[in-house]
């Protein structure tokens, strides 16, 4: 009779742990490059990090162009790849606010801003996402849409290439997922 | 209030969400369970981040003090 009741719990546990949304993990995709998501973004990983949860970020279209690195050149690019390099932020230091702009000088002032107020800015949350194990994929199909090569990214501990499913599997176990 | 004894106490002023949460949980594994850390902070966020923070890692509130310009928030390890 205990058996049968221990068998059971064993099955419920196993099915209970294959429910979706069962594991306390933030799943997030990122697909602006614009700076002030891009600080949200890091913002609510770090944080959720430090809330003991494991982080999974997806990079995708404009957001790609923030994890490049500005120091590292690549060659062999087509046409097409390099007007894409040419015409899109290269690091995440050159990205546009979504608002208040004005050609640079929205930017720079809410940079000036942030430091004055103690804001961690994008390097700072970055290496501390680093620290914290805070795992960054990088849509394959958007990279090679905009013809960014793996060379050309930044040098981060979890930095990973993926498809579609690899973001949609640890959604699926995610207790909670956003989209920004 | 029950007694306690500060093990450490941090210094977390002029920091800015999400520094104060991400700075107290690189930490909170190096003292014992049981023990209790002391942090500074000047963020007014904090006061409801701490103890959300502990509320979801398991780890206890057991005083805030808000003195001008400064909070104080006493923090024990319990896991």
């Amino acid at each position: 009779m205990s058996m049968d009741v221990d068998k059971e719990i064993a099955g419920i546990k196993a099915k209970m742990e294959s429910l979706p949304g069962a594991e306390n993990k933030l799943t997030m995709v990122v697909l602006s490059g614009d700076m002030d998501k891009l600080l949200a973004a890091m913002i609510m990983a770090t944080g959720a990090a430090a809330m003991g949860m494991k982080v999974v970020l997806f990079f995708t279209f404009w957001a790609t162009a923030a994890l490049r690195d500005p120091a590292k050149r690549v060659t062999g690019k087509n046409l097409i790849s390099k007007m894409f390099g040419m015409m899109l932020p290269k690091g995440r230091n050159k990205l546009k606010l979504s608002q208040m702009h004005m050609a640079g000088m929205g930017a720079s002032m809410m940079k000036g801003l942030m430091k004055k107020k103690n804001v961690a800015s994008l390097d700072q949350l970055f290496e501390v996402a680093g620290q914290l194990a805070v795992k960054i994929y990088i849509c394959e199909m958007s990279m090679d849409l905009m013809g960014f090569k793996k060379e050309e990214m930044i040098d981060y501990p979890e930095l990973e290439i993926c498809g579609v499913a690899t973001m949609l599997a640890h959604a699926k176990e995610s207790s909670v997922q956003f989209f920004i | 209030m029950a007694e306690y004894t500060v093990v450490k106490t941090l210094d977390y002023k002029g920091l800015a969400c999400p520094m104060p949460i991400v700075k107290i949980s690189q930490v909170i594994g190096s003292v014992a369970v049981g023990e209790v850390l002391e942090v500074l902070t000047t963020d007014p966020g904090s006061l409801s981040d701490f103890p959300a923070w502990a509320k979801t890692t398991g780890q206890a509130i057991l005083e805030t003090k808000q003195e001008p310009g400064l909070i104080r928030i006493f923090v024990k390890r319990q896991k």
